[in-house]
């Protein structure tokens, strides 16, 4: 990434990226956005919200740190192999509605039910979270996976 | 979901776990964890025959779409039963057989997994009602199949045989798919069993003859019946197991299996019954005709199933005239049970005899008559299964062949009692085939115990030969044991299964009460032409080297092979010239012709129906949107014009923040949420493309070039305007969403009425869109790891620089 | 106001037209990408606008914007976002591999087998 916002043209860059202010805001909002991201993702049903934004803010606030620090400090970061992602990702979307069968209802049929939980109250258990899940992974994982492998090719 | 569901997709299910387990643990033979699978099922099946043969049918229905009626429904009658057992049971032991054929060094991860692909389909064609789903295991099979034929896939007559069985069975499953669109049109169904309960309407119908035709594409593609029998001789280069499992025990009898199911519903047809009984006769005769001159033993063997396929076919051709005559009609009622019985009969002796050739192949090394010779006292044990087999497919007594076969020439002669059709007028042509076919059967089966064991040893064989390992041997001799039981005991069969399935082809409910004897007394025609091919066998095989020259009259020019290589080279050459003549390799071009046709087609609309645009109801227009509106139009400008790469992506961002902020204005939150959060990332994406782009965007275009491409962006900019008005002034029908508004608490249990929609009401969208996410990542994976290898001088800068 | 939408993503898409036209890849991304953006606002029209409150159930209001329309451009944004890294990849990747951007010199020699 460093080498090529340099490369491009942007002298500057190299002293920007060892900015300890950038570092620690990056780290900040880094929390702030997964928050978020994870919070648009578990509410989506009822109000805006889902999937997608949630995979695709997920990716964007580990761009964030990407672009704060560098590729090997994101990979010790976060550890993850985002092909493995990806397919767990494609295996929930898929896999979910077929678990229709086990109920007797055509594929992509729902279930879902209201469970007392002692400190919460009521909590809603959807099985479409599942297979919002899988969107969530996949879209997340692809976005930066594409992001990291075109910033990695010019090492 | 039911059990019997599950115990048809137990084999993919293993399929999965299998390919797991050969990654980790390769000590065992992987054989032995395939081998339960089968194992289960068939004791499974085994425990249904006492209520199927009671006939207690068993149906169980699961909707997979139920809208378009395409649902899993297991439907379970004597016929599918036989079926399945046979599946399974040959099935498991093809398995154990396979665990002494394949050793650890072949790809037994693959093998399995496709051998399992196919359990499962082919379980899912013989226990299906719908036939839709039928449709889909059908090629399913074929897919197997293709898979399995090319399981030494460095060979080329393996990738040959394969490309050929799977041209020939896909096409005729295709044809056989518009065959069932045709009876759904008639019908108004999918399902088999409520398709009988409108004969009527199918008989009445101008479709009827099409249908037929149709559905028998695919019944004779599948179950190599002349002239579509070439693939199959081709496919004996898939490893032996599978030639004795795929192609003689189970898959290339699912064409029989469609034929004797669909036998109540077209009955009434003169086509259908003259199709296949002739269709079947000549096949025989012609098959087991040309098997004599194979010198290599599977192709013998190949010949010899395509043969006894056509006898079963035509059993079946004559048992739709006891549908018709009713089933009292002594003789087409004794057909019909001849063609089930000889159905399992010919699944326990060529089974057998398919894997003493694997033997024979194996521990010699090679599988030409020439070669062979004189292994008796090599190789007893084999002799002796092989000395039953061939006798019971000869025909002979005391075996199951025998009484089966000795049913099959019965009905052949008394062909003339019916009274249908023209039938009566041609019938010495009916017993002469059969009876043809029949003598050089007989010849064949002789040669095959003749030219592999006796005669003189050559010594030609590159491995020395020997008797095979015990593993290897369990399995025929389970069959040949079988040969055996049903030949003294047939009764055994004919109570439990074989009445049952004769049963669902009639369609009938009365029970048969069928009784199985080797002796029917010296007045039964029937002994006596089995003497005659006895005699006339025997001399044909003994003077065999004086009349072998007529082979030679056959030229290869003139036979059906040489019209398939023929015809596959002429579309091959013909469709890579109309291709050439229209892909000129110019992506403009490509996109010119799609626009120009997209403003021809829009234009040529327009003039049929008019233009009809009202501007009533419009929404009131807001100071901030038209503000919007204006950076919108003045970044396309920006765009159209600048030759920086860095304005031009500045402006493309522009206009996304701007499309983000028209969905604020037009309510529509989710969408101002995932249009911020993409563009976010799109950005960054292609700042970070920036380095390996080149700094200018623009090239050198001339004026005319410009023209064009000006006009044609704006016909295209015009139509759609005219088509978006158009489409938005005329409401033809009510807005679909009201549905999902009102519903979605009720049914999907949400408040977000978008986010709703894409996980519950539209799901199929949202699943495969994340499947095209998924895609695309993986896609630009392989892209950016992708190194090319180029050995020329000018490209060994590139291919340097991507290396590092 | 669809008037005025509909003419702009006209407009939009027009241009786009015009762009996937010339010769530079880089354009060309350009172009799909604001094709994308066209057809969205198209399918948003198509709705009706500001019509009702947000798509989501609240007890209080009775009358929704169409949510169907907006479903679908949520689906096509995101394959528009897979789209388009592809084909930029694809473009970067045979700008390495051939040297050069404009597609017309791309095409290289026609094979002859």
């Amino acid at each position: 990434m460093k080498n090529t916002l340099k490369k491009a043209g942007y002298n500057k860059v190299q002293k920007q990226m060892n900015d300890v202010f950038l570092q620690f805001t990056a780290k900040l909002v880094f929390f702030i956005v997964i928050m978020f991201s994870f919070n648009l993702f578990f509410a989506g049903h009822y109000t805006p919200g889902g999937g997608f934004v949630g995979g695709l803010l997920a990716a964007a606030a580990l761009i964030l740190l990407l672009i704060a620090y560098d590729r090997k400090t994101l990979e010790s970061m976060v550890p993850i192999d985002f092909r493995l992602v990806i397919t767990i990702g494609l295996v929930f979307a898929a896999g979910i509605p077929t678990l229709s069968f086990l109920f007797g209802t055509p594929f992509f049929t729902h279930q879902h039910t209201y469970v007392e939980i002692p400190v919460f109250g009521e909590v809603a258990l959807h099985s479409a979270v599942l297979f919002d899940i899988g969107v969530f992974l996949t879209v997340a994982a692809t976005a930066l996976l594409i992001i990291v492998l075109v910033g990695e090719a010019d090492e | 979901m039911a059990l019997i569901h599950l115990a048809i997709l137990l084999p993919l299910i293993a399929a999965i776990a299998i390919g797991v387990i050969y990654r980790y643990y390769k000590r065992l033979h992987l054989g032995w964890f395939v081998l339960p699978v089968p194992l289960i099922i068939v004791i499974y099946l085994l425990t249904l025959v006492p209520r199927v043969s009671s006939n207690q049918l068993i149906y169980e229905s699961l909707a997979i779409m139920p809208r378009i009626g395409m649902n899993f429904d297991v439907y379970i009658d004597g016929l599918g039963l036989l079926f399945a057992i046979l599946i399974s049971g040959i099935g498991a032991l093809v398995v154990l057989y396979s665990i002494g054929y394949l050793s650890h060094r072949e790809d037994l991860g693959s093998f399995y997994v496709y051998l399992l692909m196919f359990m499962s389909a082919m379980l899912g064609v013989v226990l299906n009602d719908n036939v839709l789903m039928l449709y889909l295991f059908w090629e399913l099979t074929s897919i197997s199949s293709f898979l399995l034929i090319a399981f030494w896939f460095m060979k080329e007559r393996s990738l040959y045989g394969a490309q050929k069985s799977m041209l020939i069975t896909m096409g005729g499953g295709f044809l056989m798919l518009g065959g069932f669109i045709l009876l759904y049109i008639m019908t108004g169904t999918f399902s088999i069993r409520e398709m009988l309960n409108q004969v009527a309407a199918i008989q009445e119908s101008p479709l009827a003859p099409l249908a037929v035709v149709l559905i028998l594409f695919g019944a004779f593609t599948k179950s190599a019946q002349f002239p579509f029998y070439i693939w199959l001789p081709d496919a004996m280069e898939a490893p032996t197991p599978v030639s004795a499992y795929l192609h003689s025990a189970t898959m290339v009898k699912a064409g029989i299996y469609l034929v004797a199911r669909l036998t109540p519903l077209f009955a009434f047809s003169e086509l259908w019954v003259w199709i296949i009984l002739l269709g079947g006769l000549i096949t025989m005769a012609w098959a087991s005709f040309n098997a004599i001159r194979k010198d290599d033993l599977k192709a013998v063997l190949a010949f010899s199933t395509v043969s006894q396929l056509g006898l079963i076919m035509s059993l079946l051709g004559l048992g739709a005239l006891s549908v018709v005559t009713g089933a009292n009609e002594e003789y087409f009622s004794i057909a019909v049970v001849a063609a089930v019985f000889h159905l399992i009969n010919h699944a326990t002796f060529k089974g057998a005899l398919f894997m003493v050739t694997g033997i024979v192949d194996h521990e010699a090394g090679t599988r030409s008559l020439k070669k062979l010779g004189g292994l008796l006292t090599v190789m007893p044990v084999s002799f002796t299964l092989t000395l039953i087999t061939a006798l019971s497919m000869a025909g002979l007594p005391p075996f199951n062949g025998f009484l089966s076969k000795e049913l099959f020439l019965e009905a052949m002669i008394h062909v003339g009692d019916a009274n249908f059709s023209a039938l009566a007028d041609v019938a010495f042509i009916f017993p002469l085939l059969a009876i043809v076919g029949s003598i050089f059967t007989f010849i064949y089966s002789i040669l095959l115990i003749y030219g592999v064991f006796f005669g003189k040893r050559t010594y030609d064989t590159p491995k020395e030969p020997h008797e095979a390992p015990a593993l290897m041997l369990i399995s025929p001799a389970i069959l040949t044991v079988l040969v055996l039981v049903f030949g003294f005991f047939p009764n055994v069969l004919s109570g439990t299964i074989i009445d049952s399935a004769a049963m669902s082809i009639m369609a009938s409910d009365t029970p048969l009460e069928t009784h199985l004897y080797m002796w029917h007394g010296f007045a039964n025609p029937a002994l006596w032409a089995t003497v005659f091919i006895v005699i006339t066998g025997t001399l044909l095989f003994y003077f065999r080297d004086k009349w072998m020259f007529i082979y030679d009259y056959h030229k290869d020019r003139f036979t059906l092979n040489y019209l398939y290589d023929q015809g596959l080279i002429y579309s091959r050459f013909g469709s890579r010239k109309i291709t050439d003549s229209y892909m000129s390799g110019f992506i403009r071009s490509y996109l010119v012709y799609i626009f120009l046709f997209f403003i021809v087609m829009g234009i040529l609309t327009l003039l049929n129906t008019g233009i009809r645009i009202s501007f009533d109801d419009m929404a009131p227009v807001g100071i901030h949107e038209m503000a919007v509106v204006l950076i919108i139009l003045v970044s396309i400008a920006v765009i159209l014009g600048t030759k920086s790469r860095m304005v031009s992506i500045i402006m493309l961002g522009a206009i996304g923040f701007s499309m983000s902020l028209f969905f604020v204005f037009f309510r529509a939150a989710d969408l101002a949420l995932t249009q911020l959060a993409i563009e976010t990332v799109t950005t960054a994406l292609f700042l970070v493309c920036f380095y390996h782009l080149p700094k200018n965007s623009r090239h050198q275009e001339r004026m005319r070039f410009k023209l064009t491409n000006f006009l044609v962006s704006l016909g295209v900019a015009l139509i759609v305007i005219i088509i978006g008005l158009t489409a938005y002034s005329n409401r033809l029908f009510d807005r679909i969403s009201e549905f999902h508004i009102e519903n979605v608490y009720e049914l999907a249990a949400g408040g977000n009425m978008v986010n709703v929609i894409l996980v519950d009401f539209r799901g199929f969208d949202t699943l495969f869109e994340t499947l095209v996410f998924g895609i695309a990542g993986i896609g630009i994976y392989s892209l950016m790891k992708l190194r090319l290898n180029r050995k020329d001088g000018n490209n060994e800068e590139h291919a340097e620089e991507s290396r590092i | 106001m669809e008037l005025i939408t509909i003419i702009l993503s006209g407009i939009l898409i027009g241009s786009a037209v015009y762009m996937m036209l010339s010769k530079s890849v880089l354009r060309i991304i350009i172009g799909t990408a604001l094709l994308s953006h066209g057809v969205h606002l198209m399918l948003l029209t198509m709705g009706q606008l500001k019509r009702g409150n947000i798509p989501v159930l609240d007890e209080e209001v009775s009358n929704y914007s169409d949510p169907l329309p907006q479903a679908l451009i949520l689906t096509a944004i995101v394959i528009a976002f897979a789209l388009t890294a592809y084909i930029l990849v694809l473009a970067l990747r045979s700008y390495r591999e051939l040297g050069t951007d404009d597609v017309e010199q791309m095409k290289g020699v026609p094979h002859d087998d």
